[in-house]
């Protein structure tokens, strides 16, 4: 087998390796660089940026919490619970994947008959102390109902804090403005899925 | 039988001459798929899956039987194709609501599908409306049905209910290119399956049977399940916890799944019984009466030191056979450290009867299982209500009766429709009480070999037959020359005449006759009809194994001592196995295991029973006792064997052991008496953990250990008394009998089982009466009283009131003095 490959470590031409003078050996050496970096005056190199930066007025900074950045839509932070777009009820049908595929073990329901003889999801909650937001439970869902969403600010008095169901839920008035956005991440439908299922015969 | 050898796929394999083959290759580990087939049961040949090619022909595994070198391929490439046609036809119009379906993975339509490698449909039918249906404790949900009829085939072969069936489901016939298109057997699996769907026998909504759960636990899909578990939890979340059911003596190994209570509770708790139902059916206490534990007990150390004072108080334990080998043996340690009186009256009729009865046998225990019931041919039942009192007895009989063409005689005084519903070849003799004797005696009579017999019970036996002499109808056939006139064209002048000719004919002609026939008096002293020999000469034909199931009714009955010796010189004498059935859960481990004593003392214990300190695992005691489901230990079954149970839910209370320990007696565990169970009565000295609870692929149960039948020294004189004539009753009886699905106060305490506490009449005894259902009446006997509501009941008949034990509020032993009949009063309050 040919190694040449792997031997070349130059990841792409324009990579370079930097170009360090080597460290002083001696106590004389290090003196004399002690000495060097004292006099040279590379404090005011630093201030004389920050002061350039500052009467140009052209600020990089994000004025977090006031401000925040945008994430991308596969960001995995704490978990939402979607709607049906049509109907606007709960997306999640309680058949306990995510319960099954939590490698950390945080996810819990209870679920139930109800009146119309559906599975209805009693209780559901996500230990968020645990959660390793991992974005298997978001992959696993047969109905993209479970998905993480963007909030990643999680300040909270204890970790254990858990997420219920309401509270991951979107709002129906959320929904019926449109808000609530798809989870492009693992689990959501490729494109051209369409194309690739073979479709069953039907007789009506 | 023989042994002989067959080749499946190249392997050799031994097996029976007759085997069906699936079963020879599922016990030699060779895979063939199967959906409608169920060991113990008759093929149902529903799913066609089971298709192999043996000798070059195609054959269907489930009911093609193996003989000596045959040559099996399980797979050919018109196999294949056909169980994936199979397969696909399934999947028509299967609803895609896996998610929430209760099989929750453990499906055999998913399992199949992805075996066979279904990735496309290729045939579609219009589907029509299935509604799914509410049956009581039983939900069908036919969108899911695969009409695979297992739950057909499981009531009828092993449960005997009858209660499911095929009914037609109406909607388009398959379109008429698929009969040439489709593999040959997929078609006509489609064909048939298009048409059908499960219905109901009895016509109406609501599933009217001794509702035990099985055709449920069968169902390879979500299509039958229990109400109680719809939509609870998903099967892959249980935890499985193999152990013994503690109601009744049959031991059937069930596994309780576990799982934490709720997101605010992390306490387990039971959320179904399942059994292996391949080899072993439960019944609806074992399977719904889960429930009964001893929650949210702590260790209050006041009580436990009273129960020590108790203890040192007490000269007396009075205690249920509820109980397991290891309590049952602290509590013969103690009794033999103390000097206690260990009363339990039950056990102890039970052990006087075992002991009578290995006086002639020589043995401490019956021959028979009732694996060996279900496999024999010709059963009698004497002294048992056998559907309430060990249920699997009657499952074992209904086996025979309908797989191995067995045939039954079943003597009870109560009459018993679901005994009766078992099939035509049972008949029921409605014996009066006390009579059970004179049933023994016409046994020995009827099979006994009566040369080797001793010749003064023969003598007595001759003494009941006579000769007589009847006028029979007989139809021969007798030949009668007619001489008939007709017109006839003479060939020769072409003239009609009339010509003679003489026909001879055959008609039948009735004439009597005088025959001498023998008269066995012993059939009218039973309360057979008059036909009854002819009945028997019928039923008998063709038939070669023999079992006895004897009951707690010869326990308790004022000449149980000849009734054991009389069942002992049946086994003795004839071809019969001999079961019986001990009278609760762990009768026979307590008449092995104790020495018990009739007589109460001046103070004494009660465990699970009331005492003037009770321990008891119901919660309503002075010391809190874990249930049988918070507990391990070993049971002995009807089987004699040794089965071990786990705890399912957590205990935090005290044990017996703990004021065993207390009281000068030194084991870590309950379970460390295991070892020490005595060996002279058959037990083994293995430890608990070592115990196996589990069948194998043959079928064969790897279960505890078998007890030995330990030799005992028996006596030469096999003398029995005659039959008690002045024995009887008065008219108006009472019996001591539980309804289906209850057996003591623990599963009336289970939220599942709901029957009714009271009193029960047969509907025709209630129409008869005077009586109204929900009216309280008194009932009043020469040993006591008490006052209950009347419940009607239709799974018996006749005019004999019922009494249940499982409610202990309502006490109606009282009214009993040991003899399981009586007769009593009953008038309104």
């Amino acid at each position: 087998m040919n190694h040449e490959q792997f031997n070349n470590r130059n990841v792409s031409e324009t990579y370079y390796l930097v170009d360090i003078e080597d460290y002083p050996t001696d106590g004389w050496g290090k003196f004399k660089r002690v000495v060097k970096r004292t006099f040279r005056g590379e404090l005011f190199v630093g201030l004389w940026v920050v002061l350039r930066e500052m009467i140009k007025f052209d600020i990089h900074t994000v004025q977090y919490p006031q401000e925040k950045m945008p994430i991308g839509p596969r960001y995995r932070a704490v978990h939402e619970m979607k709607r049906l777009w049509e109907s606007g009820t709960e997306r999640c049908i309680g058949c306990g994947l995510c319960e099954k595929i939590c490698i950390s073990d945080c996810i819990r329901m209870d679920t139930r008959v109800d009146e119309n003889s559906r599975k209805e999801v009693t209780e559901y909650s996500i230990n968020l102390g645990r959660c390793i937001f991992c974005g298997y439970c978001a992959e696993v869902c047969p109905e993209l109902a479970i998905t993480h969403g963007g909030r990643y600010e999680n300040a909270s008095e204890q970790r254990e804090h858990f997420v219920m169901f309401e509270d991951m839920l979107t709002p129906i008035d959320a929904l019926k403005a449109g808000k609530q956005l798809e989870f492009e991440g693992f689990g959501a439908i490729t494109p051209h899925e369409d194309e690739r299922v073979k479709k069953t015969p039907l007789s009506y | 039988m023989s042994e002989i050898t067959i080749n499946i796929d190249g392997k050799t394999i031994h097996t029976q001459e007759g085997e069906y083959l699936l079963s020879a290759a599922r016990a030699n580990g060779v895979f063939i798929p199967a959906i409608c087939y169920l060991t113990r049961c008759s093929p149902t040949l529903a799913c066609r899956i089971c298709l192999v090619e043996a000798d070059g022909k195609q054959v269907y595994a489930c009911n093609a039987k193996a003989k000596d070198g045959m040559n099996i391929t399980t797979t050919t490439d018109a196999i294949k194709q056909e169980r994936r046609a199979i397969m696909e036809v399934y999947d028509v119009n299967h609803p895609l609501q896996c998610g929430v379906c209760d099989q929750s993975g453990e499906c055999e339509l998913q399992n199949y599908t992805l075996e066979m490698g279904v990735d496309a449909q290729s045939y579609s039918v219009k589907d029509v409306a299935r509604p799914s249906k509410d049956w009581g404790h039983i939900h069908y949900d036919a969108g899911l049905c695969i009409v695979c009829e297992r739950c057909v085939t499981v009531c009828k072969d092993m449960i005997g209910d009858n209660s499911l069936k095929t009914v037609a489901r109406g909607g388009d016939a398959l379109a008429a290119e698929y009969k040439e298109s489709m593999p040959k057997d997929a078609y006509s699996m489609w064909n048939k399956l298009n048409k059908s769907i499960i219905g109901l026998t009895n016509g109406t909504d609501v599933l009217d049977c001794t509702s035990c759960g099985e055709c449920a636990a069968v169902c390879p899909v979500g299509a039958l399940t229990d109400t109680h578990f719809i939509y609870k939890s998903n099967a892959w979340e249980l935890k499985q916890i193999p152990a013994t059911c503690g109601h009744c003596s049959a031991g059937c190994q069930i596994s309780y799944d576990v799982k934490h209570e709720s997101i605010a509770n992390p306490e387990d708790k039971i959320y179904r019984v399942m059994n292996e139902w391949n080899y072993v059916s439960l019944c609806g206490a074992g399977r719904y009466g889960f429930d009964y534990q001893n929650a949210n007990v702590t260790k209050d150390e006041a009580a436990f030191n009273k129960a020590v004072e108790a203890f040192k108080k007490a000269d007396t334990i009075k205690f249920t056979s509820t109980i397991t080998n290891e309590e049952a043996l602290i509590l013969e340690k103690l009794k033999e450290k103390f000097g206690y009186k260990l009363v339990n009256n039950e056990a102890l009729a039970f052990q006087t009867f075992l002991k009578n009865y290995s006086e002639i046998s020589g043995t401490t225990l019956y021959s028979g299982t009732l694996q060996e019931v279900a496999q024999s041919n010709f059963i009698v039942s004497v002294g048992t209500a056998m559907k309430s009192d060990n249920p699997n007895a009657r499952y074992a009989l209904n086996n025979s009766l309908t797989v191995n063409k067995g045939a039954a005689l079943y003597f009870h005084p109560l009459s018993d429709p679901i005994i009766d519903g078992l099939g035509k070849s049972i008949v029921s003799i409605k014996h009066k009480p006390l009579q059970e004797e004179t049933i023994l005696y016409l046994l020995l009579d009827l099979f006994a070999d009566k040369e080797k017999l001793p010749a003064k019970i023969a003598a007595y036996l001759a003494s009941f037959h006579s000769t007589k002499t009847i006028t029979i109808e007989e139809t021969i056939k007798e030949t009668i020359v007619e001489v008939v006139k007709s017109m006839k064209m003479n060939e020769e002048t072409g003239i009609e005449e009339e010509v003679e000719e003489k026909v001879s004919k055959i008609v039948p002609k009735k004439i009597s006759k005088e025959v001498e026939v023998d008269d066995n008096r012993l059939f009218e002293l039973v309360g057979a009809s008059k036909d009854f020999s002819d009945t028997l000469e019928k039923l008998l034909a063709k038939k070669e194994t023999f079992s006895l199931v004897v009951g707690a009714d010869l326990y308790a009955h004022p000449h149980a001592k000849n009734l054991a010796r009389l069942v002992a010189l049946i086994e003795k004498y004839s071809a019969f196995q001999l079961v019986m059935i001990p009278s609760l859960t762990n009768s026979l481990g307590v008449a092995l295991i104790n020495e018990l004593s009739s007589e109460i003392g001046k103070y004494s214990i009660g465990y699970n029973t009331k005492g003037d300190f009770t321990l008891s695992a119901l919660g309503d005691g002075d010391l809190d006792m874990p249930s049988m489901n918070q507990q391990e230990g070993t049971l002995t079954s009807i089987n004699k064997r040794v089965n071990p149970t786990n705890a399912a839910l957590s205990y935090g209370g005290y044990e017996l052991n703990d004021i065993a320990n207390a009281l000068g007696l030194s084991a870590e565990n309950t379970i460390s008496y295991t070892p020490c169970l005595p060996l002279s009565k058959g037990f083994k000295s293995e430890k608990f953990d070592l115990l196996p609870n589990h069948y194998t692929n043959a079928g064969e149960e790897v279960r505890g250990y078998k007890l030995k039948n330990v030799a005992v020294s028996h006596a030469e004189n096999e003398s029995v008394e005659k039959i008690d004539t002045v024995l009887s009753l008065g008219e108006s009886l009472i019996y001591l009998v539980n309804p289906v699905r209850q057996f003591s106060e623990f599963t009336n305490k289970s939220t599942n089982l709901d029957e009714v506490s009271g009193v029960y009449m047969s509907a025709e005894y209630l129409a008869k009466s005077e009586f109204n259902e929900g009216e309280s009446v008194r009932i009043k006997s020469d040993k006591g009283e008490i006052v209950a509501k009347i419940v009607s009941d239709n799974k018996i008949g006749g005019s004999i009131l019922c009494l249940p034990t499982f409610d202990s509020k309502l006490n109606s032993e009282a009214l009993f003095g040991g003899y399981r009949f009586n007769s009593a009063s009953i008038e309104r309050v």
